[in-house]
């Protein structure tokens, strides 16, 4: 146990340099994923019939790829077409690109659950499609979407993980590259394992909060 | 930007995408059915009387579906030998990916089970049946009709989630693509090939899905 | 009459189950004889439920003892002390007693036979063979013999609550509790329950009912029992409960009922 607080010691910056960019990964790729997410949704439900069949399209394809292969597409076509991307900057399109199809879905699922009166008495009162957008309907998608909101929040962090196999130095490559130096793979896998475990359950916690708060106002 | 599609060096090695394909839906088959039997143990736990097992079973849920999958392959193939366990690196990944689904499924079973009419546990337990056999022979097959298809999904998920495998060198689906893409640099076509049997995959696996739930009666 | 035929088949002593604070039963004394048909009305949370489920053993009971054809069901003692018996102890107790539930309660995932024949096969140890020629025969009784191998989803509900029927009695038990049978049913589906019942009464089975259905109750019963608030309040032969001399309780819910 000394020699691997020691070794933790010696790792502390790496680890917890990588620690944040776990972090700030997962914020960028749901917050891009979210404006996505936004725009997916309400076109399911509302855009007319042929202008719903891109997005579609693009959610059945992120939902039927693994993660993993968005990430290594996202890492390796960019650079064919001219784009340049770095490594991180690929990794969180590819976690953008997968958390907007699955909020889109979300959000589709919930403005479909919201009984049809309620966009009845909107237009009856008179309110225009974007009022009743914004004052009626999705102030009651959202709600119910928010705890698969922090759901997918939590599945982004442990997405983010999967950036380490195209050399982004979040938590687990520091982890693999600290274990090549000290050879403590038990002990630093469980770490990093740990780390992971405190920010989703927070995350978790935060997210039942927030539910029970709202359910019973 | 003038990149010209040629799909033939892909075509070249499509045999090689489908074995890799093979290996996923073997990884996790294999996984999936292992972690159904963890999921039913841990979602009865969950219900039970006694205490400890909510708890035991409380606490593998959390733990397992808020670590990383990736971490627990890593865990399970590099550092269990230093521990003594010697798995090779299929049996690894097997053991990985059971043990994670095996905490999405409990989810899964424990919905199926609370899903379960009271009545029919009373009906049973009048006739006389003891409770290990109205829970063989009742609540068992009317909790596996109720979560088809939640059980459907998972699968699916676990399937997707076999492409991990990729990181500890299992030539499937994934690890083949990359190595073509690596090999032939025919980037954009490797990978819409390879994410499109993998949606394809997903897509026959929902149809057959659906088919079999219509075999079922509905309750 | 013989000896066997005048001691009780079921006696319940000074019965009494609280739900946490609130006593439903608060010392309950009945006894029925072999063959008999009891019925128990009484107003909703007057506890005439609560009494059958512990007959079944559905319930725990906090006091008294119930006595079924000589055997202290239930509990036992062990080291001076009331004891709950084992799972597999209740449960063969259970099966000498069949109950059929307001809510018909059919094993959704088996056909009428397969509900049937389930408790002959694991309780019972029947053959197969001979677990559904008799299963066949009661389903037949019941008007059901067509029906054998529709789920419950393909029946109606008197059809499932006849199924149900067969289910408690083809496992021939000592005595069969009737739970408010037809107060799921739609109207005109009641009878055909009921005239199962009738039948069942007039070959000598023994019956404890609940039922909100006087007409039947008066018709079919030997006597009648009137709980109020955990008690029994009243009991005598249906002439004397349904005729002039009753307590104003006694009138004041049958009006109700609208007898």
């Amino acid at each position: 146990m000394d020699a691997f607080l020691a070794q933790l010691w010696i790792a502390r910056w790496p680890l917890f340099d990588g620690f944040l960019l776990t972090i700030g990964i997962s914020v960028a790729a749901i917050v891009l994923g979210t404006l996505v997410g936004a725009v997916v949704g309400i076109s399911l439900v509302f855009a007319p019939k042929l202008a719903r069949l891109p997005f579609v399209v693009y959610v059945d394809v992120m939902r039927g790829t693994p993660v993993l292969v968005l990430i290594l597409a996202a890492f390796y076509i960019p650079a064919v077409l001219g784009l340049s991307l770095s490594a991180t900057q690929a990794g969180v399109l590819a976690l953008a690109l997968f958390a907007g199809a699955h909020i889109g879905e979300l959000l589709r699922g919930a403005l479909q659950a919201i009984p049809p009166g309620q966009a009845e008495a909107g237009r009856a009162i008179g309110l225009t499609f974007p009022q009743l957008l914004a004052h009626v309907l999705l102030p009651q998608a959202v709600r119910m979407a928010l705890p698969p909101w922090i759901n997918t929040g939590v599945e982004l962090i442990k997405g983010s993980s999967l950036l380490s196999m195209i050399g982004v130095g979040e938590l687990l490559l520091r982890t693999q590259e600290v274990i090549g130096r000290n050879f403590m793979t038990i002990q630093f896998y469980v770490f990093a394992g740990l780390a992971y475990l405190l920010v989703n359950v927070v995350l978790d916690t935060i997210g039942r909060t927030i539910e029970r708060r709202l359910g019973t106002r | 930007m003038n990149y010209a599609l040629h799909f033939g060096a892909v075509w070249a090695s499509f045999d090689k995408l489908l074995s890799g394909l093979a290996i996923g839906l073997g990884l996790a088959v294999a996984a999936v059915a292992i972690g159904c039997l963890l999921g039913i143990l841990s979602a009865f736990a969950s219900v039970s009387k006694l205490r400890l097992l909510r708890m035991v079973s409380g606490f593998y849920v959390l733990i397992i579906r808020n670590t990383p999958l990736l971490v627990l392959v890593l865990l399970a193939y590099f550092a269990l030998p230093s521990a003594g366990i010697r798995l090779d690196k299929y049996e690894s990944f097997i053991a990985s990916l059971a043990l994670y689904s095996g905490a999405y499924l409990t989810e899964v079973f424990r919905a199926g089970l609370l899903s379960v009419p009271k009545g029919i546990v009373e009906a049973a337990r009048a006739i006389g049946l003891t409770r290990l056999q109205t829970n063989l022979h009742v609540v068992a097959p009317v909790m596996l009709r109720n979560v088809l298809p939640s059980l459907g999904n998972t699968f699916i998920g676990m399937f997707k989630d076999s492409s991990i495998a990729a990181a500890i060198a299992i030539p499937e689906l994934t690890f083949e693509a990359r190595k073509i893409n690596v090999d032939t640099f025919r980037v954009v076509e490797t990978w819409t090939v390879a994410s499109g049997l993998y949606i394809a995959a997903c897509f026959t696996i929902a149809f057959l899905l659906r088919r079999l739930e219509r075999r079922f009666p509905k309750f | 009459m013989s000896d066997a035929a005048a001691r009780p088949l079921l006696e319940i002593r000074g019965l009494k189950k609280s739900f946490g604070d609130v006593e439903v039963l608060k010392g309950v004394d009945l006894a029925v004889r072999p063959s008999e048909v009891v019925t128990i009305i009484g107003s909703s949370g007057s506890g005439k439920t609560t009494l059958l489920r512990c007959v079944n053993l559905l319930e725990e009971f906090q006091g008294g003892a119930i006595v079924l054809d000589g055997e202290t069901i239930g509990y036992g003692e062990a080291g001076g002390r009331r004891r709950r018996l084992r799972d597999a102890e209740l449960s063969r107790q259970r099966a000498m007693t069949g109950m059929v539930f307001q809510s018909f309660n059919l094993f959704p995932h088996l056909s009428a036979l397969g509900n049937v024949m389930l408790g002959l096969r694991k309780v019972r140890r029947m053959a197969k063979d001979e677990a559904r020629t008799l299963a066949a025969d009661w389903l037949n009784r019941v008007g059901l013999g067509n029906r054998l191998d529709n789920v419950p989803s393909q029946l109606s509900g008197g059809q499932q609550q006849r199924v149900a029927i067969a289910r408690a009695l083809a496992m021939n038990p000592k005595l069969v509790l009737l739970d408010e049978i037809t107060s799921a049913l739609d109207p005109e589906l009641v009878q055909e329950v009921l005239s199962v019942i009738r039948r069942i009464a007039a070959d000598g089975a023994t019956l404890l009912i609940v039922t909100h259905e006087m007409r039947f109750a008066r018709e079919v019963s030997d006597r009648i029992v009137f709980m109020e608030k955990g008690r029994i309040a009243e009991e005598g032969p249906p002439s004397e409960i349904f005729g002039a001399a009753r307590s104003a309780r006694l009138a004041e819910f049958l009006r109700n009922s609208g007898h």
